[in-house]
């Protein structure tokens, strides 16, 4: 293990204790958090049980189309924007005031316009992630050095050999941070979605719980769904980084 | 052939006929039109020049001069405004020919590939076999010095290797004219004469016309058959220096006396040139 | 690129923008009808009315508030957070996975725990949209504070620079143009997570409102507030561009 992960080990363990401490000393009510090792179990009972999967499966499920969707229409717009700089300037001072918009409030839009199923949930989660990945592909054809476009004229490269064999390479990094950026996105849409909106899936068992006061039903799902986004962000993120590395000097 | 110092020379060429030189080029000039808020800037020229086949000519001159444009021009990278340059007796307009290869300045070696691959990339676009495109990089990169690196990737190597990269990327597709600007600019002294020596010893075995663009006065005097002085901006030849060096060169003939009057005779054209290049706002 | 070379250029295209927008605005209402989707000369004009009325105008009061307040915390505790953990190469390297872990959970689970820790109120509120524009603000600052040239420090201990004194002359202005981008991004968040915490916690305030719109279906009202929320961030969001682009024209 390198020495940063053996920190962040460290840390993290330290952080548990202290709130397992917490919750276990009475610092903390039991009302309003439960001490880890608990949510743990809970954790543990609920994936046993089996009570519960349909509802994680339909939100994975659902957080999957979305990311897809979202690079697929993410990149695309962003190769817009590369193509004509102009609209991004335009688009400049919507790209960050964009986030401010709850985008749940035109799930209605949505129901009318794929039906009341879960593609509306996938259209407010689309709506909240594509942006990322657009600005990170522009970004990552941006980053391109002009020498590297020289030297692929200099060996008469046609523009499509280039686009292919040239610019997507120097470009990977940032359109692989767009992808990460998407799937987080994704899953905070669909998850808030769920919360707020929908019949099923984990955000809606969260939601019920909480409101149901079973308080470590509530606190077990939660852990679930923390441990996963984790997870995958972690996996994301060591590969993102290796990408980096090997492309700067 | 030397000529006076004092006035633009507009005809430096060899004794024979355009019809037999590798590169011809007549009248060549570069000038960007008036834009906003910039008056139009004539960067180059005009400029008259004969390459011999296999020659190795090296260009200096003060900042600014429009070397590298000259340089861009005669790669097909960029078109002139007046004038002609002919590669092989075909004209160089705006596209690079078959047959020229460039290495620039800054590094262009591409990270994401290993430096096998990176020598490896021109060959196979034109559709090379593996066999040959195998045996082809091997040999470039032994030629070079980079065959233990095959496997590495350019961001573990120093400047100079990375260099080296390009360069082997350039040998591979065996082009009959190379141009090379400012190729060692970045690196430390003693690198650039050892590879000044291995750029004489790829050109001898490629038998390449060579056009190297440098602000070393060594390095030109030490490397080449003639060297050509550009006035500062817009850039013309003021004289083409014969070295008459043998073709077995390498860098210890900076002890033969001759190598100081080469440079002498450069320096005392280019010094004037380069306080007034000073003087000019870039 | 100069910066100086078409400003004017650069607005009439976003104006552009804005009418090509709201045009496909109108033909969409248009397609789907006002039940599900109010045109924009309605709903503008809805807005209007809304601005003048008493009750709407206490309503944006309340969010104000509550708004100012997270977005104080988020921007100062982002800031020093993101500069202390920039400030050391393995303290960044450690951390820095553990703030993209947190920005990565969907906040609205952690919204029980906030309503437990602090009860229904202001404070909740405050507390729910503070954590949503910390962690990019974190981010982006220790992004720009990595990016730092060494020297600069060198330069500061040579001058014997005490930490406070380095942060204010030497990492601020340096690191200046990412963080900006990083409060671009915070203000946002943080109105999006204050309205979300409004939408539970709160008897009042814009959030209170829209979850009261989706109830009756109030198409109108929804999409008002969303304008207005458009509105406003777009405001900021081009401000904050404005000083960054002047800040950047300065030094380049």
């Amino acid at each position: 293990m390198s020495r940063p992960a053996f920190y962040r080990t460290i840390v993290i363990a330290v952080a548990l204790a202290l709130l397992e401490a917490a919750c276990r000393l009475g610092w903390i009510d039991r009302f309003s958090l439960i001490p880890p090792s608990e949510m743990l179990q809970s954790a543990a009972h609920i994936l046993a049980s089996g009570e519960y999967t349909r509802d994680i499966l339909v939100t994975f499920g659902t957080v999957a189309g979305a990311a897809i969707l979202s690079v697929m229409g993410g990149f695309a717009v962003g190769l817009i924007l590369y193509r004509w700089p102009r609209l991004k300037r335009a688009a400049d001072p919507f790209l960050a005031s964009y986030y401010a918009v709850p985008s749940f409030i035109f799930y209605p839009l949505f129901i009318v316009m794929f039906g009341l199923n879960r593609w509306p949930l996938v259209a407010v989660a689309f709506v909240f992630a594509f942006v990322a990945m657009a600005i990170s592909t522009v970004d990552g054809f941006l980053s391109v050095r002009p020498i590297l476009l020289r030297a692929a004229r200099s060996m008469r490269l046609t523009r499509t050999q280039t686009l292919r064999l040239v610019i997507l390479p120097a470009a990977a990094p940032y359109l692989f941070t767009g992808v990460k950026l998407a799937i987080v996105y994704a899953f905070i849409g669909v998850v808030a979605g769920e919360f707020i909106l929908s019949g099923s899936g984990l955000g809606y068992r969260i939601a019920f719980a909480y409101q149901s006061f079973e308080t470590a039903t509530m606190y077990g799902l939660m852990l679930i769904l923390l441990v996963s986004v984790v997870t995958i962000n972690m996996m994301l993120w060591s590969r993102e980084r290796r990408l980096h590395a090997r492309l700067s000097r | 052939m030397s000529i006076s110092a004092t006035e633009p020379v507009s005809a430096p060429l060899s004794p024979v006929s355009a019809g037999q030189a590798h590169v011809a080029v007549r009248g060549l000039m570069r000038v960007y039109p008036a834009a906003a808020g910039r008056a139009s800037l004539h960067a180059l020229g005009p400029i008259d020049l004969d390459l011999m086949r296999g020659e190795f000519f090296s260009v200096v001159g003060p900042s600014g001069c429009g070397k590298s444009t000259l340089l861009d021009v005669l790669a097909g990278l960029s078109v002139p405004s007046e004038g002609t340059a002919t590669f092989e007796g075909r004209r160089i307009a705006g596209s690079v020919p078959d047959g020229i290869g460039v290495v620039f300045q800054e590094d262009s070696s591409f990270p994401w590939l290993t430096v096998f691959d990176n020598a490896a990339f021109g060959l196979r676009r034109l559709g090379a076999a593996e066999t040959e495109v195998k045996a082809r990089v091997h040999d470039a990169l032994r030629l070079i010095g980079l065959s233990a690196f095959a496997g590495a990737y350019p961001a573990q190597l120093s400047g100079g290797m990375r260099q080296r990269v390009c360069i082997a990327r350039t040998l591979v597709m065996r082009p009959r004219f190379i141009l090379l600007d400012e190729p060692f600019g970045a690196l430390d002294q003693q690198t650039r004469l050892l590879m000044g020596d291995e750029l004489l010893r790829l050109w001898r075995e490629t038998g390449a016309t060579i056009l190297l663009i440098t602000h070393s006065l060594d390095e030109a005097a030490l490397l080449s058959d003639r060297v050509g002085v550009m006035s500062a901006r817009p850039g013309r030849f003021i004289d083409v220096i014969e070295t008459g060096w043998s073709r077995d060169r390498d860098s210890r003939i900076a002890s033969d006396g001759k190598f100081g009057a080469i440079t002498g005779r450069i320096w005392s054209q280019l010094r004037e040139e380069s306080l007034k290049s000073m003087e000019v706002a870039p | 690129m100069t910066a100086h070379s078409r400003p004017s250029t650069g607005r009439f295209d976003t104006l552009v923008l804005v009418a090509v927008a709201t045009l496909l605005w109108a033909g969409l209402a248009a397609l789907v009808g006002p039940k599900v989707l109010t045109g924009p000369v309605e709903t503008l004009t809805h807005l209007g009315r809304l601005l003048v009325d008493g009750d709407f105008q206490a309503s944006i009061w309340e969010t104000a508030r509550a708004f100012t307040l997270a977005l104080a915390i988020a921007w100062s505790v982002g800031l020093v957070i993101g500069m202390l953990l920039g400030a050391s190469r393995m303290v960044g390297e450690v951390s820095e996975p553990i703030l993209t872990a947190l920005y990565s959970i969907p906040k609205i689970t952690l919204y029980p725990v906030i309503l437990l820790l602090f009860g229904l109120g202001l404070s909740a509120r405050v507390a729910f949209g503070a954590i949503h524009g910390i962690v990019p603000v974190a981010l982006f600052t220790m992004a720009a504070v990595r990016g730092i040239p060494p020297t600069y420090f060198r330069v500061a201990r040579s001058m014997r620079l005490g930490p406070a004194a380095t942060a204010r002359h030497i990492i601020l202005p340096a690191c200046l143009p990412g963080i900006v981008s990083g409060l671009r991004i915070g203000f946002s968040l943080t109105l999006l997570g204050t309205l979300i915490g409004e939408m539970f916690a709160s008897q009042r305030g814009l959030g209170h409102l829209t979850i009261k719109a989706m109830e009756t279906d109030d198409t109108r009202l929804l999409m008002a507030l969303a304008v207005l929320l458009v509105a406003v961030a777009t405001a900021a969001s081009a401000i904050m561009l404005g000083i960054d682009r002047r800040l950047h024209a300065r030094r380049s």
